[in-house]
């Protein structure tokens, strides 16, 4: 039980990934498979940035009063920084991925993928 | 590098001649007859170079040259050992021929893509003389495959849905043959950390089991065996008839077949070595497969009603005369083996060639319509004559000398089995060219008047081809030492003075 | 100078990504020879860098002066420096045969289209240049974002094709991020000089939060190198994109992840973790053997060019995936190799079909016949000899890299990886032979049977900027298919790992 309790990040962010990889795989609107996509993305991010977490501990700015040897104090900023890149990149992937689907509706006219894959045969 | 190698570049500029003409040819492309002469200098230079290389043969040395590194510790290198000689002597001297004959041939029949023709025929005859030459296996597998490629084009010469369909086996046959040689050579490198062929071969003290050296073994074969057309990997060849006459004629006599045979021969005497073989019973198996061939191509050969047909599996089974004398591992053999190599060569170029006289002038290609020719075209069906004693063993054509040592080598291994297979393929033989000269000799032809002999640039090479079996056959070391050679070569193989 | 090096590359591309943005629509056809500019200088430099390399050693540049693993650095070892010199130099040629086939192609989008070339050669120059792993996440985003726009403005069904690979493609970039998430969590560092030398004292064998890390790494790049069953965006991607791109992308877009991979496995990694105390090079193995067979199947059944071509790039990846999987030096010698080989070989041919698509308006293998190759005789003397590479015969370049292949797998005693290469040879023999028997020998007469017309020829070959980059591939492959143990011993062997 503990174990279980105890990791409720890691359940969440397990959760979150089924969810977006199954919006992905089987749902038919592209809009919503880029929905599926971005939960997907998060939960990656969520992971990094809850794996950097720490209870009673502050923000890596120096304060007299947290001494310097106490670096257990701190929060390690790198992974939160990173993920700020990470963001950017989910971001522009999503300006993207809405860029094909105004590019493919004016083209087909339809954003069902079975209907464009039926299409793609005579392409 | 010891005494018995001198560094040369002649092997380089014998493969080489060749292949600078192949521009030339294209260039003159619209010249015929300057495109021709390309030809003819390329195969007369070539044969000089190689003719150049014989004294040193003859007394055991070996022309080496390497190129480049091609692969880490494997040298693209050429060795013109005695054996790598006699193969290019006889490739070299018969290509005269077939380029003189082609010309007939070609112009007679009024084909079409000549210079296509001439420049893959050119290229052929480089990877030939290449695979000769070859001083390791990587080298070897090179030339090998060059030689596949520049076969195709002549294989599907006439381009009708038939040659398409001759040309796509020959391709499955050859290329998967080469597959497995490739599999073979880089099996034997990581073995034995070499590929540098040696007389009496470089297979000894290596750790493989008996089990896996019979695999090896098997790989090989089906490598060279698929060219040397041994059972059950020969049937791109009667398919591959297709092609025109002269082609049939190089691949049958001089270059294809004969580089398989030649492939054999390297694997059994300068891979493995006769030591090994008989140590896992690999010659048994050689011997095995070399005997059922002869026997079963000769009684194919029965069955053919289409005179090239019949010339090709006759082949089919002389080339397994040559596997069969090699896997005798004695000395008799092998000397009788390569000499057949030789004398095979100018016999069935000869009844190539009449073959192909025959239908450019009458357009007769079947056995049946042959009745009475030998009255319109007496050169060339006695030129057959004299080819089909020859392969049946009759003296004094050469193939009587070759098969005389076959059948010492039988004797000298104790295995009399293999004699009485060479005596009823010899009859078998007999059976199945005696038909076709008493066709053309007594019967009554129809159809005939008007009909001349061919025309000289034909009747010339096949009545020199014939010739120069009977006097091979008369006098083996005349001019070439072809005799003295082959037994030089079983010789450094062995270790046994014959 | 040359201590910044390393930086200059990525200067150069984003430079002229800039200069080319910049450009105004009337002047769009400056974006040719700006685009011409960049690449070639940053082929030179990498050219330089490598022999700098070969020569010094190791090249670093640390990003703002930090230290590593603070800091960003910048790697060139032989390894990147070889994948370097590939990638530049194959986009070089294909680059300049792209003027005369944009033109034609997307004539109102030329100066997008090159500022976005000039991005996905940033992003992957970036993937190869840096040692840190983070970056490199970021560098495989910008070159995989601009590779789904380079694709979309092909054909009709370019942008669902584009868009499928996106989807794959950032799943792929995630698993990789999650993956290298554990990786952080368990050893702190991002640098890849400093992971290897921590890995060991982590013992992954007893930690599976660094195995986890390796499989969703690997399974990310996997996504990005096509290796079967992950590469169902490719085909698609390939035949709908416009000439130029797929001519961009196949040769070296899968080639950079493959780098990746070779970097992650044995560079961090290390052989012993990779091969014995968790084989995923068993896995890798398996994959790569299933798709090269798979590839070659597919690519017999294609009727259309490009889409066979795709196909036998499946393939093609899978036999660098098998060098990589063998974990030995043969192995990857012939992995190493191949990226090299392979790049030339399919740049060529895509040459080809682009040529036959300006050309003739298609690139249909059924409409083949002989006045292709009586009217094209250059380009397609170009594919035959790309051909006879591909299927591999001695001695042209594509031989070896099996060559070495087949060694690698006798020294492992996977007879099964051996008999592969050498079956799927035949495959490729197969329908590379079935095109040339077309072109060399069909008469023009069969297509009066069907309601197509022959194709009417406009001009014979296509114009010089077409013509020479197709045949210096050509005639590359000859030069390394003779030189290719200077290759090997030169540049291959010292960028094998240690302990090897």
């Amino acid at each position: 039980m503990e174990s279980i309790l105890g990791h409720y990040v890691y359940w969440v962010i397990i959760a979150l990934l089924c969810i977006g990889l199954y919006a992905i795989m089987f749902k038919k609107n592209l809009v919503k498979q880029v929905i599926g996509l971005s939960i997907f993305q998060t939960s990656v991010i969520l992971f990094w940035v809850s794996s950097a977490v720490k209870w009673n501990a502050t923000v890596p700015i120096y304060d007299p009063a947290y001494p310097l040897e106490t670096t257990a104090l701190y929060i390690n900023p790198l992974p939160h920084t990173l993920m700020l890149t990470a963001i950017v990149v989910g971001v522009a992937t999503l300006g993207v991925a809405f860029a094909l689907l105004i590019i493919i509706f004016r083209r087909h006219r339809t954003l069902n993928e079975d209907k464009l894959i039926e299409n793609m045969k005579e392409w | 590098m010891n005494d018995l190698t001198y560094i040369s570049y002649i092997p380089l500029w014998a493969v080489l001649v060749s292949l600078a003409a192949v521009p030339l040819i294209l260039m003159s492309s619209r010249k015929p007859n300057l495109r021709e002469t390309w030809t003819l200098l390329a195969a007369g230079i070539k044969f000089l170079l190689v003719f150049s290389l014989l004294p040193g043969a003859l007394e055991g040395k070996s022309a080496v040259i390497g190129l480049l590194e091609i692969s880490p510790g494997v040298d693209l290198a050429l060795k013109a050992d005695p054996f790598g000689v006699f193969f290019a002597l006889i490739s070299s001297g018969l290509w005269m021929f077939t380029s003189i004959y082609s010309i007939g041939y070609m112009r007679g029949n009024r084909e079409h893509k000549q210079t296509r023709y001439f420049a893959s025929f050119a290229v052929c005859l480089s990877a030939t003389i290449g695979i000769a030459f070859s001083a390791n296996l990587l080298t070897f597998i090179i030339f090998y495959e060059i030689l596949t490629i520049a076969t195709y084009p002549l294989v599907i010469h006439k381009e009708t849905r038939e040659a398409i369909r001759g040309g796509r086996q020959y391709l499955l046959y050859t290329l998967t043959a080469g597959l497995l040689l490739i599999a073979a050579a880089a099996w034997t490198y990581m073995a034995t950390g070499s590929m540098e062929f040696k007389a009496g071969g470089f297979f000894e003290g290596t750790e493989l089991s008996s089990a896996a050296m019979t695999t090896l073994f098997f790989l090989f074969l089906g490598g060279v065996g698929v060219k040397a057309g041994i059972m059950p990997l020969h049937s791109w060849l009667p398919t591959a008839m297709v092609a025109p006459t002269p082609v049939s004629a190089l691949l049958h006599a001089v270059a294809v077949v004969k580089a398989g045979v030649f492939g054999v021969i390297r694997v059994v005497g300068f891979v493995f070595g006769p030591e090994v073989m008989a140590a896992h019973g690999l010659n048994i198996i050689l011997a095995v497969f070399a005997a059922t061939t002869i026997i079963l191509a000769s009684l194919l050969a029965f069955k053919q009603e289409n005179l090239k047909r019949r010339l090709a599996y006759s082949t089919v089974g002389h080339l397994s005369y040559i596997v069969l004398g090699a896997a005798l591992l004695t000395p008799s053999g092998f000397t009788g083996g390569l000499m057949h190599i030789a004398t095979h060569a100018t016999m069935k170029i000869t009844l190539f060639f009449c073959a192909g006289a025959i239908y450019i002038n009458l357009h007769r290609e079947n056995i049946s319509q042959l009745n009475g020719i030998a009255k319109i075209m007496p050169w060339t069906m006695a030129a057959f004559v004299i080819g089909s004693l020859g392969l049946a063993g009759v003296p004094p054509v050469n193939g009587f000398v070759s098969k005389w040592y076959l059948a010492m080598g039988a004797l000298e291994a104790d295995q009399l089995v293999v004699l009485g297979i060479f005596i009823l393929s010899g009859l078998l033989n007999a059976g199945y060219f005696f038909p076709i000269i008493h066709r053309a000799y007594f019967r009554k032809g129809e159809g005939l008047k008007g009909h001349k002999e061919a025309s000289a640039l034909m009747v010339v090479p096949l009545v020199a081809t014939a010739l120069l079996s009977v006097l091979i056959g008369l006098r083996p070391d005349l001019f070439f030492h072809i005799f003295e050679l082959a037994g030089g070569i079983a010789r450094s193989i062995t270790g046994v003075v014959p | 100078m040359v201590k910044n090096a390393p930086i200059l590359i990525p200067v150069v591309y984003l430079t002229a990504c800039l200069v080319i943005a910049l450009i105004r629509p009337r002047f769009r056809h400056f974006a040719y020879p700006v685009t011409l500019v960049a690449v070639s200088l940053a082929s030179a430099i990498s050219i330089g860098m490598l022999c700098l390399v070969i020569q010094y050693g190791i090249m670093r540049y640390q990003f703002g002066g930090w230290v590593p693993p603070i800091g960003i650095e910048y790697v060139i070892d032989p390894l990147s420096g070889f994948v370097l010199v590939v990638i530049n130099a194959v986009a070089c040629l294909v680059l300049i045969h792209s003027l005369n086939v944009n033109k034609v192609e997307m004539d109102q989008r030329l100066v997008p289209y090159y500022a976005v070339v000039m991005l996905f050669m940033l992003g992957l120059n970036g993937m190869v240049l840096t040692g840190d792993f983070f970056n490199l996440f970021v560098f495989l985003e910008i070159s995989s974002l601009a590779a789904y726009g380079l694709i979309a403005v092909g054909s009709k069904g370019s942008a669902f094709a584009a868009f499928r690979y996106l989807i794959l493609g950032t799943v792929g970039a995630s698993l990789y991020l999650l993956g290298l998430g554990f990786l952080y969590l368990k050893t702190g560092s991002l640098n890849m000089a400093d992971l290897a030398a921590i890995i060991p004292f982590v013992q992954p064998q007893k930690d599976p939060a660094l195995i986890i890390a390796l499989v969703l790494m690997t399974t990310g790049i996997c996504i990005k190198m096509a290796i079967v069953p992950l590469h169902g965006w490719l085909p698609d991607a390939y035949t709908l994109a416009p000439s130029v791109t797929s001519s961009l992308i196949a040769p070296i877009g899968t080639k950079v992840a493959a780098y990746v991979l070779i970097r992650m496995l044995f560079g961090v990694y290390g052989v012993d973790v990779i091969s014995r105390e968790f084989p995923i090079t068993f896995v890798l193995g398996w994959l790569a053997a299933a798709g090269i067979i798979y590839g070659s199947v597919m690519a017999i059944a294609q009727t259309e060019l490009k889409r066979m071509l795709a196909y036998s790039s499946v393939a093609q990846v899978g036999y660098i995936g098998l060098g990589i999987s063998m974990a030995n030096p043969l192995g990857l010698i012939g992995a190493v190799l191949h990226v090299l080989n392979h790049a030339v070989m399919k740049a060529c041919l895509f040459l080809v079909a682009a040529n036959l698509r300006i050309q003739t308006g298609h690139s249909d293998i059924s409409r083949f016949d002989h006045t292709y190759r009586v009217k094209m005789p250059w380009t397609m003397a170009a594919f035959t000899v790309a051909a006879i590479s591909m299927i591999g015969l001695p001695p042209l370049a594509g031989f070896f890299s099996k060559w070495y292949l087949a060694l690698g797998a006798i020294e492992n005693s996977q007879w099964i990886f051996l008999g592969v290469i050498l079956v799927s040879s035949l495959l490729n023999a197969v329908y590379f032979f079935r095109i040339i028997e077309k072109v060399y020998m069909k008469s023009p007469g069969d297509h009066a049977a069907k309601e197509e017309p022959a194709v009417k020829f406009g001009s014979v070959e296509p114009a010089l900027s077409m013509l020479v980059p197709t045949i210096v591939f050509a005639v590359l492959l000859i030069g390394l298919g003779l030189f290719n143990a200077l290759i090997v011993t030169r540049l291959i062997l010292p960028m094998l790992p240690p302990g090897m």
